[in-house]
């Protein structure tokens, strides 16, 4: 799960999703929100095809991010399973 | 996939992101018997054969941080007590070499602790752990990462004051670093994944990972956020958000424990802060409406909140274990630390917050000038409630050459530790009587 967290502006959703295409992870789906007052953008993506590790995609991700002047976070699904679900 | 809502998903992505959720500790328990030898080469070179699996262990717990995107903020080991090691060789000398060998199995692996520096002396002392206690500061003032605990007493045997006497002398001797590093415990559980209570425990499998959860920010913000109206309600916010924590605390053990093929161990549901602002339990006693931690009505407060959050993390994890508390380690939380600082918490507010959360007297500076007496006090005071009342309590208190009132920053996770005022009148008479404590009537309702 890719979240991306910050001010919300044209380039955004591209500049991530280019990053994530370059290393064969493919985006299952996307939606945006606004959490108190900030713009964010949640990404359920499958890595399993990956071309890098999980902490190497998050590094990258994170560089694209400062790029864009907004934070990106990326969790693993089972952490929203077990802390939302019984 | 799973279908999340986006509340679902921004709940949690506040948590881990904005309220620092992260996991305390995940431990690593071994069985090291199998190094039991009268030889003392044999012994630390098969000590020393534990780095591997150490190693790994530790690589592993990274890994799963790396994957899940939540962060483990220490790694430690707990090995079996070094009482045992010490009873075919009971000397000052391999003491010091089992000590640093062990040391050197957590600076060799990456763990951030190893511990196990631990005896058992409730009714009196045995060789090894005579030992062990008798060298307890010269072992520690020698090692960075190694960790230890001394179970002084326990509502089965009673209370061996003479190891408390002994104790509270090494104390004296130890350096800060050390001084952290070592408790003097009653009930001492045989699974708890925290430092310096961890030991690998009798009746445990040959290894377990265990994990200690943390989350003190998260139940603040949920508490202030809900405004709750009732104490029902609050009871509420805090046993979901203690639930919330505890799973993820589940879920990286479970992870940790399958990657590396060993069994999972237990879920320590103690809330436990670190020095980072937002992390502090003295928070969320203050979100809860009191002015400030120590105020009349923090024994209720806290006894509310523990009361949630075992009921919350008992749901989250059928492998609970361990302390299982509130911890109060003062210079670990940064508003607990202030409040002691500006007066509005004593030492005996701290005693009577520890009968109703397993914790004690944890991380208080106390100033040397004040007598090894006056600590020999308190450590029986916490012990004795531990006894009386059937709890885990211990006491970690750090000797200072300062002032009640003074502090000094003890670095990372630590924090900064103030020295709090023992009581001026003399103990001396009461606590100078030899023997043990004998066991407590509780005993009698076991058999």
């Amino acid at each position: 799960m890719v979240v991306v967290v910050g001010k919300d502006r044209p380039g955004i959703v591209a500049g991530i999703s280019s990053k994530l295409a370059e290393r064969n992870v493919n985006i299952v789906d996307i939606s945006q929100t606004v959490l108190r007052g900030v713009f964010a953008m949640i990404m359920v993506v499958d890595v399993e095809g990956s071309a890098v590790p999980l902490g190497e995609l998050r590094r990258e991700l994170q560089e694209r991010g400062k790029e864009l002047g907004v934070e990106v976070l990326l969790y693993h699904g089972e952490v929203f399973k077990f802390m939302e679900r019984i | 996939m799973m279908k999340f809502d986006l509340r679902e998903i921004m709940e949690v992505v506040d948590m881990l992101w904005r309220e620092d959720l992260d996991i305390r500790s995940v431990t690593l328990s071994l069985n090291t018997l199998f190094a039991l030898s009268d030889s003392q080469e044999r012994t630390l070179e098969k000590i020393r054969g534990i780095r591997g699996i150490a190693s790994r262990f530790v690589e592993t717990t990274r890994e799963v941080e790396e994957r899940l995107g939540v962060r483990v903020v220490t790694k430690r080991l707990a090995v079996s007590p070094v009482e045992y090691f010490l009873e075919p060789i009971p000397t000052m000398d391999f003491a010091l070499k089992l000590g640093g060998e062990l040391d050197g199995v957590a600076k060799a692996s990456g763990a951030d602790y190893v511990s196990g520096f631990s005896a058992f002396v409730e009714r009196g002392e045995g060789r090894g752990a005579r030992v062990a206690l008798e060298n307890l500061a010269r072992v520690m003032n020698s090692t960075s990462r190694l960790s230890g605990s001394i179970n002084a007493a326990s509502t089965v045997s009673g209370l061996n004051a003479e190891a408390v006497r002994t104790f509270t002398h090494q104390l004296f001797l130890m350096e800060p670093h050390a001084a952290s590093r070592v408790s003097i415990m009653c009930n001492i559980p045989p699974d708890s994944p925290f430092v310096p209570s961890a030991h690998h425990g009798r009746g445990m499998p040959n290894s377990m990972v265990s994990v200690a959860v943390s989350g003190p920010g998260v139940i603040a913000s949920a508490v202030r956020r809900a405004r709750p109206g009732s104490f029902q309600q609050l009871h509420e916010v805090i046993k979901v958000s203690a639930f919330k924590v505890t799973r993820l605390g589940e879920l990286v053990g479970r992870w940790v424990s399958e990657e590396l093929g060993v069994p999972m161990g237990v879920v320590d549901i103690s809330v436990a802060p670190s020095p980072k602002v937002g992390d502090s339990v003295a928070e969320i006693l203050e979100a809860m409406g009191l002015e400030k931690a120590g105020a009349n009505g923090t024994v209720a407060a806290l006894a509310l909140m523990m009361d949630a959050v075992k009921k919350g993390g008992a749901m989250a994890s059928n492998l609970v274990g361990g302390l299982s508390s509130t911890f109060i380690p003062v210079s670990e939380d940064s508003i607990m630390s202030l409040r002691v600082k500006e007066g509005t918490l004593s030492l005996s507010d701290l005693l009577a917050m520890s009968a109703v959360c397993n914790s004690g007297i944890d991380m208080v500076g106390v100033s040397r000038s004040q007598g090894e007496e006056r600590v020999m006090g308190l450590i029986l005071d916490v012990l004795s409630m531990g006894l009386v009342l059937g709890k885990i309590l211990g006491v970690r208190v750090i000797p200072l050459d300062m002032e009640p009132g003074e502090e000094v920053d003890m670095g990372g996770l630590l924090g900064k530790l103030v020295v709090a005022k023992l009581k001026d009148p003399d103990p001396s008479r009461f606590v100078s009587f030899w023997g043990f404590m004998p066991t407590p009537l509780r005993r009698l309702d076991m058999g």
